[in-house]
C-alpha cells in the first residue's frame, strides 16, 4: 500500500528524510497557530471596523499581538470543572476539538509549482511535496476528521453537566451532522471532476486555470460555502453558541486554558475550511508566476491570497447576517441543500458518464435535467404531503388533510 | 436582489469614520450639566450651605447618602441659620449619580461635579465624608483627594445649578428660579426669563 506519493518518501527513508518530514510539521504547526493569532485579531479588527468601531489597537501595532495578551490572560485564570461534570470527558473534549483541526491542514498543499512542474519543490537535496501528508484517501481524512471534531463539541456539552452546554451540543450534533452530509456531496462532485481524492492530485488537476469551481458548475461551490459555514458554526448558523438562547453554548462550562483550546479549534477549523475550499474548488496554490527569479515563492502567495479571500468571506457573513432560526437551519440543510448537492452531483456524473462514452451532450443533459425535475417535484410533493398532514394532526382538520391530498 | 444590499452595507461601513473614539487616551468632551462627584458648597462668606435637613437622604432612590444635623452654636455658627448637617457621607458604591439630592436641596448646597471617572481600593474609601465632600474654604473648589484623577475642567462650574429659593432674600421672588451666591462663584446673572427689576444685581442687592 502506499501510504504517501511524495517522492520524498518513495527512495529509502534514511535520517535526512525524516529530519525534512519532521521540519515540515513544526512549520506547519507553526504556521497554523501565527495564522490562528493573526485570524482572530484579523477577525476582531475587520468586525470592528464593519461596524465603525476601532477594535483593538493596544497590544503591539493596530493591536497585532491582542490574542497573545488574551492567551496568556486565559492561561493565568482559574481552571474550573463543575461538580457535575463528567470529569475524564469534559478533560478529553476540548482536545477533541483542536487535534482535528490541526491534522486537517497536513494535507493541504500550500505552495509548489502545478503549472510548469509537478508540484514539487527542492529542500536539501530532495523533491517533496509542500504539503505535511498526501494519504491516498486524502480529502476522505477532512471528512473524517470534521466528524471527529462534533464528538468535542458532544462530549464537551455532555459531560458539562448542565443544561445549557447539553442543549447547545444537541444541537451542534444534529447541525454538524446534516450539513456534513451536504458537504460531502459537493466534495464528491469534485471527486468526479479530479478523478482522485488525494489533495495533491485534485491541484494538480486544476492547474493552468482549470479551476473546479468552473469545471464542476458554480453550484457545488456555493454548496461548499453554505455547507462549510454551518459546519464551522459561523454566522448566520451559530445556533450553538447562540449566546442569547443559551449563553455561550457546549462551552458554558470550561474556563481558562480549556476554553482558550476550543477558541483556538473554532479558529483554527475556519482557516482550515478556507484552505480545503481552496484546494478544492479554486486551484489551491494555482497561479502565474510573474517574477522568475522567486519562481517558488508564488505559488505560496496566490495560496494565501485566495485563503485571506475566504478568511474576509467569513467575517463578512458574520458582520452581516442575522442568526436563523433552528428550523429554517434544518430546513435548508435537508431539504434545499442535500437535494441539491445531490441533484447536480448525479447531472455531473451523467455528463461525464456521456463524455466517456462519445454520447452527444444535448440529449443526455436533456433526459438528466427532466430526471432531476421529476425527482424535485416528487420531493416537493412528498414535503408538502408531510406538511398537511402534520397539521392534520396539530390542529385535528380534515380539510387540512383533504387540501394536501389533492395538491 | 435584496439578499445583497446588506453585504454592500457592512462593506461601505469600512472606509466610513469611526464613531468610537480610543477612550482612556482621549476623551469627548463632558456635557456642563454631567453627574459626577458631589459637593458641599459655601456661601461666600465661607458658611457652609447645608441644614442638615435629611431632605437629600429622604429623596435618594439608592439609598447612600447619610445625614445627621445638629444645631450651630450661636457664637460660633458653621451655616446661617439654625441647624447644620454635623455628619454627611455619601457612598458611592450605592450612588447611581441620578442628581435627585440635587433637586431637594432647599439651599443648592449639594451640587455634582463633572468628575466621574474615580475608583477605590477599599470600601471605607468609597464612602465619602463631609470633609472630603465640602469644597475648599479659599477658592470654592472641589477637593482634589489623592486617590481621585481629575482633569481639566472637571471641578468648573459646580454650582451651576438653578435654584428654587429666593437667595437675595426678595419677597417678590420667593419661589422663583435664580442663582445662590456661593463662595468661588459669587452671584450669577439670571438665565433667560429670570431677570427684572427685582431680581438683583450682581452682588445680589436688591433694587
Amino acid at each position: 500500500m502506499v501510504i504517501a506519493a511524495d517522492p520524498l518518501l518513495l527512495g529509502p527513508v534514511d535520517l535526512e528524510v525524516f529530519l525534512i518530514v519532521l521540519l515540515k510539521v513544526v512549520v506547519s504547526f507553526a504556521l497554523l497557530m501565527v495564522s490562528v493569532m493573526l485570524m482572530v485579531w484579523f477577525e476582531r479588527k475587520l468586525i470592528s471596523d464593519m461596524q465603525n468601531r476601532i477594535g483593538p489597537d493596544v497590544a503591539g501595532p493596530w493591536g497585532i499581538l491582542q490574542t497573545l495578551a488574551d492567551g496568556i490572560k486565559l492561561f493565568f485564570k482559574e481552571d474550573l470543572i463543575p461538580e457535575n461534570a463528567d470529569r475524564p470527558v469534559f478533560k478529553l473534549a476540548p482536545y477533541l476539538s483542536l487535534v482535528p483541526a490541526f491534522l486537517v491542514f497536513a494535507i493541504v498543499p500550500i505552495g509548489g509549482d502545478f503549472r510548469t512542474g509537478d508540484g514539487t519543490v527542492g529542500w536539501f537535496g530532495h523533491r517533496t511535496f509542500l504539503q505535511v501528508a498526501d494519504p491516498p484517501m486524502g480529502i476522505l481524512l477532512f471528512l473524517a476528521l470534521s466528524s471527529v471534531a462534533v464528538y468535542g463539541v458532544m462530549l464537551a456539552g455532555w459531560s458539562s453537566g448542565s443544561k445549557y452546554p447539553l442543549l447547545g451540543s444537541v444541537r451542534a450534533s444534529a447541525q454538524m451532522i446534516s450539513y456534513e452530509a451536504a458537504l460531502g456531496l459537493a466534495i464528491a462532485t469534485v471527486f468526479l471532476t479530479g478523478g482522485s481524492l488525494s489533495t495533491h492530485e485534485i491541484v494538480s488537476s486544476q492547474s493552468n486555470w482549470n479551476w473546479n469551481v468552473a469545471t464542476t458548475g458554480v453550484v457545488p461551490f456555493l454548496i461548499f460555502l453554505v455547507a462549510g459555514t454551518a459546519e464551522l458554526n459561523r454566522p448566520p448558523f451559530d445556533l450553538v453558541e447562540a449566546e442569547q438562547e443559551l449563553v455561550g453554548g457546549f462551552h458554558t462550562e470550561y474556563s481558562s486554558i480549556r476554553f482558550a483550546l476550543f477558541f483556538l479549534a473554532e479558529f483554527m477549523n475556519v482557516i482550515t475550511m478556507s484552505a480545503i475550499a481552496v484546494t478544492l474548488f479554486l486551484g489551491g496554490p494555482d497561479g502565474p508566476i510573474l517574477v522568475e527569479r522567486v519562481a517558488w515563492l508564488w505559488p505560496i502567495l496566490w495560496f494565501s491570497l485566495k485563503l485571506s479571500a475566504f478568511l474576509f468571506t467569513f467575517v463578512w457573513l458574520r458582520a452581516t447576517l442575522p442568526r436563523i432560526r433552528y428550523d429554517q437551519l434544518m430546513d435548508l440543510g435537508w431539504k434545499v441543500l442535500i437535494p441539491l448537492a445531490l441533484g447536480w452531483f448525479l447531472l455531473v456524473a451523467a455528463l461525464n458518464v456521456g463524455r466517456d462514452r462519445g454520447w452527444s451532450p444535448v440529449p443526455v443533459v436533456l433526459v438528466s435535467v427532466a430526471v432531476l425535475w421529476a425527482g424535485t417535484a416528487m420531493l416537493g410533493g412528498a414535503v408538502r404531503k408531510a406538511r398537511a398532514e402534520r397539521r392534520a394532526l396539530e390542529f385535528g382538520s380534515d380539510e387540512a388533510l383533504d387540501a394536501g391530498n389533492g395538491a | 436582489m435584496g439578499y445583497f444590499r446588506g453585504f454592500a452595507v457592512t462593506f461601505r461601513k469600512l472606509w466610513e469614520k469611526r464613531v468610537t473614539i480610543p477612550y482612556p487616551e482621549q476623551k469627548r468632551d463632558k456635557p456642563e450639566r454631567l453627574h459626577g462627584r458631589h459637593v458641599l458648597n459655601r456661601y461666600e462668606d465661607g458658611m457652609e450651605k447645608c441644614i442638615g435637613c435629611e431632605l437629600c437622604a429622604g429623596v435618594c432612590p439608592a439609598r447612600c447618602i447619610y445625614v445627621r444635623g445638629a444645631d450651630n452654636r450661636p457664637d460660633d455658627p458653621v451655616s446661617p441659620g439654625e441647624r447644620f448637617g454635623y455628619v454627611y457621607e455619601i457612598n458611592y458604591l450605592r450612588c447611581i449619580h441620578c442628581d435627585l439630592c440635587v433637586e431637594a436641596c432647599p439651599t443648592g448646597a449639594i451640587t455634582e461635579s463633572k468628575l466621574f471617572e474615580f475608583s477605590f481600593t477599599n470600601r471605607s474609601d468609597a464612602v465619602y465624608t463631609k470633609d472630603e465632600l465640602l469644597v475648599d474654604g479659599e477658592t470654592g473648589r472641589p477637593q482634589h483627594l489623592p486617590w481621585e484623577d481629575w482633569r481639566e475642567g472637571e471641578d468648573a462650574d459646580t454650582s451651576g445649578w438653578m435654584r428654587a429659593t429666593s437667595p437675595s432674600g426678595s419677597a417678590a421672588y420667593a419661589g422663583r428660579v435664580s442663582w445662590s451666591g456661593e463662595l468661588g462663584y459669587g452671584v450669577r446673572r439670571p438665565e433667560q426669563g429670570q431677570s427684572g427689576p427685582e431680581a438683583g444685581d450682581d452682588e445680589g442687592n436688591v433694587a
